[in-house]
């Protein structure tokens, strides 16, 4: 019996190694079409869904063409792109560019990852500059300025604000917070600026309630000491409490980029889903576990492939942010 | 006249009806160390966070009675009627503190010192640089950290670092510090530099210290206040306190019948 | 001057936590408001394809019931391993692996589960979304088990091994109750994340109109049919969404106050 219940003990907990290894391999190997197809190139190719002739198909030759074509692909693909495979749509979209080549070439499709690649990545960056500061307020009100039962009080309203699903953020987002911010800096409604903000607001309450734990855990008589030798509590805090769970803060700041990363639902409502580059703040583009949500039900072959592509790099992207966090800062925060 | 006078004090925490301290008369005097000894829970602390309104930081205190505070120039003034934000700012510049466990700011060691300076006001490298040398030096610390003042404090010994606290609190030049139990985590010889050094610090500032250890008191204090049970039972001159003492309750305490 | 700047300093704190309340209350109105309004009892007696969510909600039950099935006991043991079996370095790593798992994005789980279940079983499934809310679950309740029984004093064990009591046994019958009100509390609210889940789900169980019990079939969703609702032209599929968000929302609240409160009520 005892025997037993070690053994199964120690198979779960294999099982966590299972998994993870499982899902590299996994999503690895459900990548290899593209990744043979594409090499390394995929991350700086900012074409997705294109219809490219087959003779120029070397990577090199293919990005010129991307410029010009950037505009008038992406129109259309912006309608189509619930439907990949409308392939007419895409015909009559290269034929100008065809026209001077050969009639008879066979063409295929290729994929490139940056749009949403960038687009991961600059959701992420807003949510951050936008919430770090008022999260920062909040641990720092929730730690230090209020009293133990606001605190208490507040702590919780935050922490429940931490637990509302993401696709709540997503709608409340697109039709309420969206419409504010477009008026307030023009643009379109949904575009990476609002996407970046709704992202903020969903890891503002994780932000805060983990960073408050970490500058919980500096000692009562360290602050007292500062404050027997005359300082503010302003000081206090910049010069002792910030300092010494510094650490800490880093970490819980990283852990909720990662989070952020991640995100689905509060992003796919708003940030637009075309795979264009975006030339401004406000302007609408995509990002990978959007691209994911969207695509993956209609994608197949070498289109899925490369949605397996994108899965992969984001989940290496998160999984070097959370080890970075751990490692790094969590263990010596401990 | 002594530096402090407390008064018919009496203090109760937040959410106690019973006052943890009552009705006490106690002078602090100048350029002497005072001893408050007594059993464990008797309030010694309290009184000692109530000298310099350490106690301010946590809301819903009570206090009553009287703290005068006769500084330098001989003028007086009664700390508990402190409200105002920079009043106790510049309270707790004069009175000085030091904890039981040392307590070595995240920073590095010359920062630690030149701490209580800067928030104060002083900017000039040089200034900071000769007051930090002074306290070290003041804190018999001067020749072990000399050549690493830029190193963390956190790398100091146990008594190193409560050192450098009582330097970073003598830098600020406090009227008065106070002590509680300073080297009650701190091994026999580090007690002994620690002691030394209060007794030294005695020719600049007036001390009053909280100790546990019957022997520390009767070495390095002048008065004593013996405590029990919220109440101050007898002050005297430390060897009347230990020698002949006027109350049966010291006595029991001192010879270790209880407590 | 020191003064002034202090007094700005913690006026913005005040107003960053402000700031926060008043999003949390912003979308809480808004749910409120938007979902009550298109609210009505009727909603929990049709399904989708009659204009109700009773299926949706059933369903979404339905799967985030069977991941705790599958992932409580794994997560347990898993757990239960680290803490009480495992010596040295095989332990520490899985504790990080699982701390990884537990911040991985929940698509890409759901992109893994597509591919070792949904294609292998030749379709989207109420299974499949299950075991990817299993594995979103898991490295939660591993988290829990270990914390809380890391709290529970040595000498405890170290008493019901003298005992004469075998080390499972120890661990099953003093070891667990001992942490059993904090692990409930970290399952609840593991739960309460995995019912609001929505990406995991959309290409393992997707959704469906109709009421179904059958596993091995497209599953009726609540939240993946939120996102397909929400996403509708008709102002009465988007009042549906509110309603279903409304709904949503108060089943996590709910789940994860009660969490909350267990813990409360032990102290
Ligand atoms: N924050 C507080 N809230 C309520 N009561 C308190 C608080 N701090 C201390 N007390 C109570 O006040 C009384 C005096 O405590 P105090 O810490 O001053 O004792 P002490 O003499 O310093 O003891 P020790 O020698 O153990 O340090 C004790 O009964 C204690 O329980
Ligand atoms: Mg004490």
């Amino acid at each position: 019996m005892e025997k037993i219940f070690q053994k199964l003990a120690l198979s779960s907990a294999s099982l966590v190694f299972v998994l993870l290894v499982g899902i590299f391999i996994t999503l690895y190997s459900a990548a290899k079409p593209a990744i043979d197809e594409f090499g390394f190139d995929f991350i700086t190719n900012p074409d997705w869904n294109k219809e490219v002739p087959i003779e120029i198909s070397s990577s090199t030759a293919v990005t010129p063409s991307t410029n010009m074509s950037d505009k008038a692909s992406s129109e259309v693909k912006d309608a189509s792109i619930e439907d990949e495979d409308d392939m007419m749509l895409d015909d009559e979209d290269d034929d100008m560019m065809l026209d001077d080549e050969d009639d008879d070439v066979t063409t295929k499709t290729i994929y490139g990852g940056l749009v949403p690649i960038v687009g991961t990545l600059l959701t992420t960056l807003i949510a951050l500059v936008f919430a770090l500061p008022i999260a920062m307020g909040i641990a720092v009100f929730l730690a230090e300025i209020a009293p133990k039962n606001i605190s208490n009080v507040v702590g919780i309203a935050i922490e429940l604000l931490a637990a509302i699903p993401s696709i709540i953020f997503g709608m409340w987002g697109l039709y309420y917070f969206a419409p504010i911010i477009a008026d307030m800096f023009g643009g379109y409604q949904v575009s990476l600026l609002t996407a970046g903000l709704v992202l903020g607001v969903m890891i503002l309450p994780f932000m805060a309630a983990i960073t408050r734990d970490s500058m919980n855990t500096t000692p009562a008589v360290l602050k007292e000491s500062a404050y027997a030798l005359g300082a503010t509590k302003f000081e206090v805090i910049k010069d002792i409490i910030f300092p010494y769970s510094k650490v800490g803060i880093i970490g819980s700041i990283i852990l909720a980029l990662g989070r952020a990363l991640g995100e689905t639902m509060a992003v796919a409502f708003l940030i637009g889903s075309i795979f264009v580059l975006p030339q401004k703040i406000t302007d609408p583009t995509i990002s990978i576990p959007v691209a994911m949500a969207n695509n993956f039900g209609e994608a197949s072959g070498l289109g899925e492939s490369a949605l397996f592509y994108l899965a992969l790099i984001l989940f290496i992207i998160s999984f070097a942010v959370i080890s970075i966090a751990k490692f790094y800062f969590l263990k010596k925060a401990k | 006249m002594p530096v402090l006078n407390i008064k018919k004090f009496s203090f109760t925490y937040p959410g106690v009806e019973h006052p943890s301290l009552k009705n006490i008369n106690l002078p602090i005097k100048r350029h002497a160390i005072t001893a408050l000894i007594g059993p464990s829970g008797c309030g010694k602390s309290t009184l000692l966070r109530s000298m310099n309104r350490i106690h301010d930081l946590y809301p819903g205190n009570k206090y009553e009675g009287k703290i005068e505070f006769t500084d330098q120039d001989k003028s007086v003034s009664d700390i508990l009627e402190i409200k105002k934000e920079n009043e106790f700012i510049e309270l707790r510049q004069k009175i000085g503190m030091i904890f039981q466990k040392p307590t070595p700011f995240p920073m590095s060691i010359f920062e630690n010192v030149a701490y209580g300076l800067k928030i104060a006001g002083v900017k000039n490298k040089t200034e900071l640089a000769d007051r930090v040398e002074v306290a070290l030096k003041g804190s018999a610390l001067w020749k072990e950290v000399h050549d690493r003042l830029d190193k963390s404090a956190m790398g100091l010994s146990g008594g190193q670092q409560q050192r450098l606290c009582i330097a970073r609190a003598v830098a600020v030049k406090p009227e008065i510090l106070l002590f509680d139990e300073p080297t009650s985590a701190l091994d026999p010889i580090s007690t002994g530099a620690i002691e030394e050094l209060i007794v030294e610090l005695k020719k600049d500032v007036s001390i009053a210290i909280v100790t546990h250890n019957m022997q520390q008191a009767s070495r390095i204090s002048d008065f004593t206040a013996f405590m029990y049970l919220g109440d101050l039972i007898e002050f005297d001159k430390t060897e009347n306190i230990f020698l002949n003492p006027k109350e049966k309750k010291t006595e029991d305490y001192i010879t270790g019948r209880f407590g | 001057m020191r003064l002034i700047i202090n007094k700005i300093f913690l006026g913005l704190s005040i107003f960053s936590a402000l700031i926060g309340l008043a999003f949390l209350a912003w979308i809480l109105t808004t749910l409120f408001i938007k979902g009550l309004s298109s609210f009505h009892f009727g909603l929990f007696l049709n399904d989708l394809i009659d204009g109700g969510l009773r299926n949706l909600i059933v369903g979404q039950m339905i799967l985030a019931g069977l991941a705790s099935i599958i992932g409580i006991p794994l997560g347990m043991a898993a757990g239960i391993y680290i803490q009480e079996y495992g010596r040295g370095k095989y332990a520490d790593v899985i504790r990080d692996l699982s701390d990884i798992m537990m911040s991985a994005p929940s698509i890409v789980i759901g992109a893994f589960v597509y591919a070792v279940v949904v294609v292998p079983t030749g379709g989207t499934s109420g299974f499949a979304g299950a075991i990817a809310l299993a594995i979103m679950m898991i490295p939660v309740v591993i988290n829990t088990t270990d914390n809380m029984l890391s709290l529970v004093p040595r000498e405890l064990r170290e008493a019901g091994i003298a005992l004469g009591a075998s080390k499972y046994k120890v661990i099953i019958d003093i070891v667990i109750k001992a942490a059993k009100v904090g692990i409930m509390t970290g399952i609840l609210l593991a739960f309460a994340r995995i019912i609001g889940e929505t990406a995991p789900l959309l290409f393992t169980s997707e959704t469906s109109n109709y009421f179904s019990l059958d596993l091995t079939e497209s599953f009726p969703s609540l939240t993946v049919s939120i996102y397909d609702l929400a996403n509708e032209p008709e102002e009465s599929s988007r009042d549906l969404a509110w309603a279903a968000s409304f709904i949503l929302t108060v089943l996590v609240l709910i789940i994860n106050l009660s969490g909350r409160f267990i813990t409360r009520n032990k102290k």
